[in-house]
């Protein structure tokens, strides 16, 4: 088992399998991380990443338990940073930089939600209509 | 007005100074520190403007911080009055600044145009992308009870991100909740020498002229 760390949140992986420093996942979890393999490639909704013709076997393998997909690969492809702990039972992928600072420098305020001390969740998008003043501060 | 407490101790550590405050505005907290890697909230107190259409018109800055308090005395807190003057001076600043674009909306000038807003857009850069990640590893492994696996990622964050302080002192925080602001965190103050702990606040009356 294996604990994912993604945009996703935080998803445990049962079936999946480490070897050499990637994370192989069967194709049926891959639907709880919000991706689908199609002809066109991994898909997450209506956006898809081609899966290099010359490399498939970097990204899908068949064993005797059924058909594994490298989830690592995919990161890497995205270019979304990959780390993992010592044991190799929890990994962590970040978001792909050029990709989040373009959206930044495009001044669109990026949504988020969050809850409040009683546990109610807000939304910045909430307030679409009203200036925003966005502080941060910290008890530490 | 929304505030964030960029908090992984969560409604334990954030929310008894919530209470104190009694806000009217959303007060939140962020155990992921997620707002901070989304809106390149390296530090706090950072501030974003954001108008009525969801545009961000003053990118991440520290509001009115500055780095005086790096010459508190670090036993009482005390801090000179000229340099607890020149606080409330940059706080009034600021605070007429944002009284000014809530009035007047695009026409303050403090309202920057979406090219200054993209200029003043610092990344992030790889290494920023990777060190939440690995953030995120050290977050989790702290809370599963593995307290130097943690502190191993932490170091790696704080070595790709040093300017990131809202991971170095949630690290301290996690090494040590009773004390995060102990000698270590003004250790690393007192490595920065010339370089500032708070980015330059480029307002005219602030760090611009």
């Amino acid at each position: 088992m294996v604990t994912l760390l993604s945009s996703n949140g935080t998803s445990r992986l049962d079936g999946a399998r480490v070897d050499g420093g990637d994370l192989w996942i069967p194709i049926s979890e891959l639907a709880q991380l919000g991706w689908e393999l199609r002809p066109e490639g991994a898909c997450r909704g209506d956006v898809c990443v081609p899966i290099p013709k010359a490399r498939e076997h970097d990204f899908v393998r068949d064993e005797a338990g059924g058909r594994l997909f490298n989830l690592t690969e995919l990161a890497a492809l995205r270019r979304e940073p990959v780390v993992r702990s010592e044991r190799g039972d929890v990994f962590a992928i970040g978001v792909a930089s050029d990709e989040r600072a373009a959206l930044l420098r495009g001044g669109e305020a990026p949504d988020f939600a969050l809850p409040d001390l009683e546990g109610r969740i807000h939304r910045l998008s909430e307030h679409r209509g009203k200036k925003v003043f966005l502080v941060s501060w910290a008890s530490w | 007005m929304i505030t964030v407490a960029f908090d992984s101790g969560g409604a334990a550590a954030a929310g008894p100074w919530i209470a104190l405050a009694k806000p009217t505005h959303p007060a939140l907290i962020d155990v992921e520190h997620r707002v901070a890697e989304l809106y390149e909230m390296v530090n706090v107190p950072m501030a974003v403007w954001i108008d009525e259409a969801g545009r961000i018109v003053r990118p991440a800055e520290p509001s009115s911080a500055s780095d005086g308090f790096r010459q508190m005395d670090r036993k009482t807190f005390a801090l000179a009055p000229e340099i607890m003057a020149e606080y409330g001076r940059r706080a009034e600043v600021y605070k007429d600044a944002l009284r000014d674009w809530v009035r007047r909306g695009a026409a303050s000038p403090h309202v920057l145009s979406p090219d200054e807003v993209a200029s003043r857009t610092h990344g992030p850069s790889a290494a920023d992308a990777r060190a939440h990640a690995c953030f995120a590893l050290g977050r989790h492994l702290a809370q599963a009870g593995r307290a130097d696996e943690a502190q191993a990622c932490f170091a790696e964050a704080v070595l790709l991100a040093p300017e990131n302080w809202s991971i170095r002192r949630q690290a301290l925080w996690f090494e040590s909740p009773e004390a995060p602001g102990g000698p270590k965190f003004w250790s690393a103050v007192d490595a920065l020498g010339k370089r500032s702990y708070y980015r330059p606040v480029r307002m005219r009356g602030l760090d611009e002229s």
